[in-house]
């Protein structure tokens, strides 16, 4: 007896002054477009990528990859290349692939039933997917840091010597607290951690946690670090702060970050690149991705042109 | 007129009440174009009047029919001749229920004369009578509270809240009724237990070392004295429990592990319902598994290599009672182990780990509250079993650590004791109570200790 009482008010509401309806061809808004419409304006996407793949030192080299979950096509024919000492910021809409992307530079898409990569994926010269390769090896090669900080519930100290511990980096016990030391105090954690040690990692701020975990990843000695989105979990200065220990880690490692923050990705980066549905549309350097991009999807992305 | 047609024809009304309450409160604000003036949502309104109309009728009829039955006794045993006023208590209780058995047309334990028909017919009588008025006060009830409530309906009553407080109140009845059965269980069992504890000493019950609960019923017959030493009861239920245990927590612990982190999703569709299968076995079935077939598969084994085993004996209980827990345990660590949050396990792939690594050093660190806790409930369950130790244990009180010989169980014992004949006066029966309100005692601590372990795990990651 409610039912069609209550579908009554819904034109009501649909139809109401305060909703805004922002329609592409409202002359008010001209180029502005539906996020809808942008996210589907597939149809001037090709697997050509725009700008620059290549850099000077490639470290790690993708090359004509893809990745199906499923039946589900999430990553078409990317090819690109990582640079040693370089910090390259991938960017692009939610779902665009570039997590996905990130995953398969170190392989953590092994981790998921369905997904399935092709192409080839090379660490200085070498295929990372190539049989013999152990992926447990690779990943203490190639780093990762997440979107949220995932301290173990252990003691801070434990946290950062879990890495060194189950690669036997360590010779002996003091070399494991010199390593746990250099590592915090790298990622700019130790002055804030060296009376605690052993409380748990669970017990510092979020900021803190997430330098926690940059430190447990840098302990293992890395030659590449993955950052997926690593400060959208953060407030303001502890994004500055690890944006300015990403600067410092550069001098050593490749860094590949995920951001959804232009901003971010304007200070940060040397390279970006801007992935679109699954398809690598334009890569190129910072300053020129951000003042004169090439493909219109690129500029429609980074200056909001989205409604 | 039956309180079963009473009830339907409630349940009519307060229906009916409902779409009078809706209309009416449409009505008030002119329509159902204008439903936003109301202050409720109009269903609400419907709910207020139809809750007004059959709650305190419903209310009555209880109250009425728990008082009915005393009320019409009093006055019939108030009509009885004068000879029958002068019988004691329990006497006089025997009378009414030859009564009541008369007038239901039942059979009756004494020679029925007219005095007693006269008295059967009056009892009817009242009931009659009584069932009338209740169904003409109730259905009054329900049209005056229904009507009340119908007039009160106003654009700006505010029906939601006052609906919303009535759920309210009969969320926390219905919770209160587990509550209040607990503690009527141990209320009753603690009363028993103290008339046991009168006639043998507590510091005997704790600590005696023979149990023989065997003791004269009539003072010419012979028969032992009795005695009331727990210890040999508290071992045993020990000893088997500790076997399942030793046979459930590491099969479960690997199942578990092997399922969360190991197995493909398509074995582990087919394996979970296959667990939960053995996890649906009536115990009795699993107690004729463990005599017929384990116990004496034991024996042999035990003979071949030279080992006196008894046929009944505490390792074939044990063992098969740790198969039963096995989907137990293996759930619970299950559950544990998937609630540890992803981004702990990508973290530790992340650095390098391989699985086994991730499972030992992270996530079973981080599941082990929960881990623990799912086996202290599993041990309690354990403690509790009864019908696996029955049938395969044995019922000898033997004082022992030999998982070969026979034990008994403090369940098993109140098995024994309750069954068949029994008088409630003596320390034989009463030791029921008092073993089991040991075993509450026991294994509400373990519960206390398995729930706040796993609460304790539950703020760690929410």
């Amino acid at each position: 007896m409610t039912m069609p009482v209550m579908t009554e008010t819904i034109p009501d509401n649909s139809t109401a002054p305060e909703a805004p309806a922002p329609k592409a061809d409202n002359p008010d808004s001209a180029g502005r477009m539906g996020l809808d419409e942008f996210l589907e304006q597939a149809t001037d996407l090709t697997d050509e990528t725009v700008g620059t793949v290549t850099c000077d030192h490639p470290f790690m080299v993708a090359d004509d990859v893809n990745v199906y979950y499923g039946d589900n096509h999430a990553i078409k024919h990317v090819s690109l290349e990582i640079g040693k000492k370089e910090v390259i910021a991938l960017i692009g809409p939610s779902g665009c692939g570039k997590s996905t992307f990130l995953r398969c530079l170190n392989r953590m898409n092994d981790t998921i039933e369905t997904a399935r990569v092709t192409g080839t994926i090379t660490l200085d010269g070498k295929d990372i997917y190539r049989k013999e390769q152990d992926p447990v090896a690779l990943r203490a090669r190639v780093g990762m840091v997440f979107q949220k900080p995932n301290p173990f519930p252990k003691s801070i100290y434990d946290n950062v010597a879990y890495g060194p511990r189950i690669h036997g980096i360590a010779a002996d016990r003091a070399e494991l607290d010199e390593i746990v030391h250099t590592s915090l105090e790298r990622a700019g954690l130790l002055k804030e951690v060296k009376d605690r040690m052993d409380e748990p990692g669970t017990s510092l701020s979020g900021g803190q946690q997430q330098r926690l975990c940059i430190a447990r990843t840098i302990a293992v000695n890395p030659e590449v670090i993955l950052m997926d989105e690593p400060c959208s979990a953060l407030d303001p200065i502890a994004t500055a702060r690890i944006e300015d220990l990403m600067d410092e880690l550069c001098e050593d490692y490749a860094i590949v970050i995920v951001t959804h923050s232009m901003q971010q990705a304007a200070r940060v980066s040397k390279r970006v690149a801007y992935f679109h549905l699954g398809l690598l549309v334009e890569v190129d350097s910072t300053d020129r991705i951000f003042t004169n991009p090439q493909h219109k999807l690129t500029e429609d992305y980074i200056t909001g042109r989205i409604g | 007129m039956q309180s079963t047609t009473l009830i339907l024809l409630l349940t009519f009304m307060a229906v009916a009440a409902f779409y009078f309450g809706r209309r009416r409160s449409l009505a008030t604000v002119g329509g159902p174009g204008h439903r936003m003036d109301l202050h409720s949502l109009p269903g609400y309104y419907g709910y207020y009047v139809a809750i007004w109309c059959a709650l305190p009728a419903l209310l009555l009829l209880s109250a009425w029919l728990f008082m009915e039955p005393r009320l019409v006794v009093a006055l019939v045993v108030q009509g009885l001749p004068e000879s029958y006023a002068s019988l004691a208590s329990g006497e006089l209780d025997l009378l009414v229920n030859n009564i009541q058995n008369l007038a239901s047309g039942d059979v009756v334990s004494i020679e029925v004369d007219p005095e007693l028909q006269a008295a059967a017919a009056m009892f009817n009588d009242y009931i009659g009578k009584s069932r009338q008025m209740l169904a003409g006060l109730a259905l009054g009830v329900a049209v005056l509270g229904g009507a009340l409530a119908w007039r009160r309906i106003q654009p700006d009553l505010r029906a939601r809240n006052r609906v919303e407080k009535v759920i309210r109140l009969l969320l926390i009845a219905a919770s209160s009724i587990a509550i209040f059965t607990t503690i009527g269980i141990v209320l009753s069992v603690l009363f028993e237990a103290i008339l046991f504890f009168r006639k043998v000493p507590v510091s005997e019950f704790l600590f005696g070392l023979t149990w023989s609960p065997q003791t004269a019923i009539r003072a010419d017959q012979v028969g032992s004295s009795g005695s009331f030493g727990a210890v040999p009861l508290f071992t045993g239920t020990l000893l088997i429990t500790a076997i399942a245990m030793f046979v459930a927590v590491p099969v479960g612990l690997m199942t578990a592990i092997y399922l969360a982190e190991y197995s493909s999703s398509r074995v582990r569709g087919i394996a979970k319902p296959l667990l939960e299968v053995l996890a649906g076995i009536p115990t009795v079935v699993y107690g004729f598994f463990a005599a017929l077939t384990v116990a004496p598969w034991i024996r042999q084994f035990g003979e071949s290599v030279g080992l006196a085993v008894a046929s009944e004996s505490a390792l074939a209980a044990g063992v098969v009672m740790g198969i039963m827990i096995i989907p137990l345990v293996s759930s619970l660590s299950d559950d544990a182990i998937n609630a540890v949050p992803a981004a702990m396990r990508d973290g530790a792939l992340g650095l390098g780990s391989t699985r086994s690594e991730t499972m030992k050093k992270v996530i079973l660190p981080a599941a082990l509250p929960g881990i623990v806790g799912g086996i202290l409930l599993a041990v309690s369950r354990a403690i509790g079993e009864t019908m696996i130790v029955v049938m395969a244990a044995g019922l000898s009180a033997n004082l022992t650590a030999n998982p070969f010989e026979a034990v008994t169980t403090v369940t098993v014992q109140i098995v024994t004791l309750l069954v068949g004949d029994q008088e409630f006066d003596s320390a034989k029966t009463l030791a029921a109570f008092a073993l089991g309100l040991m075993l509450f005692v026991v294994t509400l601590c373990l519960n206390v200790i398995g729930l706040s372990v796993v609460r304790k795990y539950r703020e760690q990651y929410e």
